[in-house]
């Protein structure tokens, strides 16, 4: 399979790798797929109480090239939204920017999935309305 | 990081992994796929394209005579190295067209004496599809289980065996964890029981001692392009005493190939099959010592640097040539990407069409997590040490960086069991 450039670009050199400590109240974390679908992205944001703004972003990931491309573009376009906006951020949006083709935009649809479930996990831990469920692991 | 495209069109990144002298970019590490011709192979066959271009049927002028002599010297050159004799040997357009052949051709022989067929999980899809297919024509097919190490148990071949059994169809070695199956008492079973027995022995041919004598074969199907030959060439084994199998012809037309296979022969390919199999007769013994030492080798390397790494099959009846390892916690497609100036195979569902990891590493009773994390690898005639070194040494260098990126790796490292996190499935 031939990857766009931008896919090699985050798998040479992911953004963001890391892991923050999910048991802070600023943290929301997002663990979403499973090992036997060969798909697992952890995403997190640190998020400013008083701004609502994803100051950092971190994330992890088991899969292809695409899915890790996918996740690693994730944090970049987190960083400096406020949540709102983070949830606006469509997986054809990262289909578009990293040229995935078909049967890669289901790495797009779980980096997208990973947003969300972030997002809520901190929405969770600040009393926040949950505005959408996303499925995610139960750690 | 820059990016440079190779010769071939591959592109290859830039790599921390130090290039020994001698080696060349990309690597050939996928000899079950396909193999490189051998020079030689290649140049028995040239004659045949140019002024020997006679059609191997024509009767009545030197031209048709030469080329008669070329195909029946090819039918002795892999008669012999198979232990069978030349008016044993069928030619056909490769090993997915033997396997077809084989099995519809018997079953549809022998319809009157039963219908049904034993086959295994791991078997290569031109074995399996076409059993499916004779299961839709009314035909009864048994898939025997393998055991842990990709070995079938004799019992439940045994056991899987009744009155209306025509045809048992197990393959020598297999194409993804090179397990070699226990074919002569496979055959003896088979022989004991009146049932024919075939094996598609694509990946053993050439590779390992083949002999439908002692191994008590009654057909078996081989390949050109497994055994450093051309593509689009392969053969049939099929017994002419004790017993004398029969078999339907599926192609029809001029009766050529003793009616078992019409059609013009393809000469310089037939050429190339039986020069590639008098190279395997003559060197296959010290090249299969050579490969098994740089497999051990790799495999050695591969295990003292890394953890959670898994051998996939029994390692004791193994090809020399097949090492296929689990890189747990890492997945295969983005080890694949990691190491792209090397060419191997990936059980990886992401590596397939059908996005189901490897259902042979399945049949193994693996999780889909570690099917999604192996890599095969081909040792062949032409690799050499120092690319096994730059092989390792790269494979080590990416599942490391992968598998800081990888979540698993992380809580599996926290002592999170994870088999006890409910994913959430997608």
């Amino acid at each position: 399979m031939a990857y766009s450039d931008k896919v090699i670009d985050h798998y040479n050199n992911p953004r963001n790798v890391g892991q923050m400590d999910k048991t802070s109240g600023e943290v929301g974390t997002g663990l979403v797929g499973a090992p036997e679908c060969g798909d697992v992205m952890r995403l997190q944001i640190r998020v400013n109480p008083e701004t609502q703004v994803i100051e950092d972003a971190k994330f992890k990931t088991f899969g292809c090239g695409s899915a890790i491309a996918s996740s690693s573009l994730a944090t970049e376009w987190v960083k400096g939204k406020t949540v709102a906006e983070a949830l606006e951020i469509k997986n054809t949006d990262i289909v578009k920017e990293l040229a995935l083709p078909p049967v890669k935009i289901h790495c797009s649809v779980l980096a997208e999935d990973a947003i969300r479930a972030a997002i809520g996990d901190w929405k969770k831990k600040n009393n926040v309305a949950e505005t959408e469920g996303v499925a995610v692991a139960a750690l | 990081m820059s990016n440079e495209m190779s010769d071939n069109g591959m592109i290859i990144t830039e790599s921390a992994t130090a290039l020994p002298e001698g080696v060349h970019l990309p690597i050939y590490m996928d000899n079950h796929a396909t193999t490189p011709m051998d020079p030689r192979v290649l140049e028995a066959m040239l004659p045949y394209f140019g002024a020997k271009f006679g059609n191997a049927a024509s009767r009545n002028h030197a031209f048709g005579w030469e080329a008669e002599q070329a195909v029946e010297k090819a039918r002795e050159q892999i008669a012999k190295l198979i232990g069978a004799t030349s008016k044993e040997i069928i030619f056909t357009s490769g090993a997915t067209e033997s396997n077809n052949l084989a099995i519809k051709g018997i079953a549809e022989m022998y319809r009157e004496r039963g219908n049904h067929i034993i086959t295994q999980a791991t078997e290569h899809k031109a074995v399996l599809d076409t059993c499916k297919r004779l299961e839709k024509a009314g035909y009864r097919v048994t898939y025997l289980p393998v055991q842990a190490d990709g070995l079938i148990d004799l019992e439940d071949l045994k056991n899987a065996m009744d009155d209306k059994t025509i045809l048992v169809s197990i393959m020598y070695a297999n194409n993804e964890i090179g397990v070699i199956q226990p074919i002569a008492e496979i055959g003896k079973l088979c022989h004991e029981k009146g049932v024919i027995f075939h094996t598609d022995a694509v990946q053993a041919v050439g590779k390992i001692p083949v002999d439908v004598q002692k191994d008590n074969i009654d057909v078996l199907s081989l390949s050109g392009h497994k055994v450093y030959g051309p593509k689009g060439v392969g053969a049939l084994y099929v017994r002419r005493r004790n017993p004398r199998v029969q078999i339907s012809e599926q192609i029809n037309g001029g009766g050529h190939e003793r009616g078992m296979r019409s059609g013009t022969l393809n000469v310089p390919g037939i050429v190339g099959l039986g020069a590639a199999c008098e190279i395997a007769m003559n060197e296959m013994e010290a090249e299969g010592k050579r490969e098994a030492e740089l497999r051990d080798y790799l495999k050695a390397k591969l295990e003292n640097a890394l953890d959670y790494v898994h051998v996939n099959g029994n390692m004791e009846h193994h090809l020399p040539g097949n090492l296929n390892m689990s890189f747990v916690y890492v997945e295969g497609e983005s080890l694949l990407m990691g190491i792209n100036d090397v060419a191997v195979s990936s059980g990886s569902a992401c590596t397939s069409a059908t996005l189901e990891p490897s259902y042979v590493l399945k049949a193994l009773g693996l999780g889909d997590d570690v099917a999604h994390s192996s890599i095969r690898f081909g040792l062949g005639r032409f690799n050499t040490k120092a690319e096994v070194d730059y092989v390792s040494d790269k494979v080590i260098d990416v599942v490391l960086k992968l598998r800081e990126l990888s979540p698993l790796y992380e809580m599996v490292k926290e002592g999170i069991d994870l088999t006890k996190i409910e994913w959430a499935a997608h």
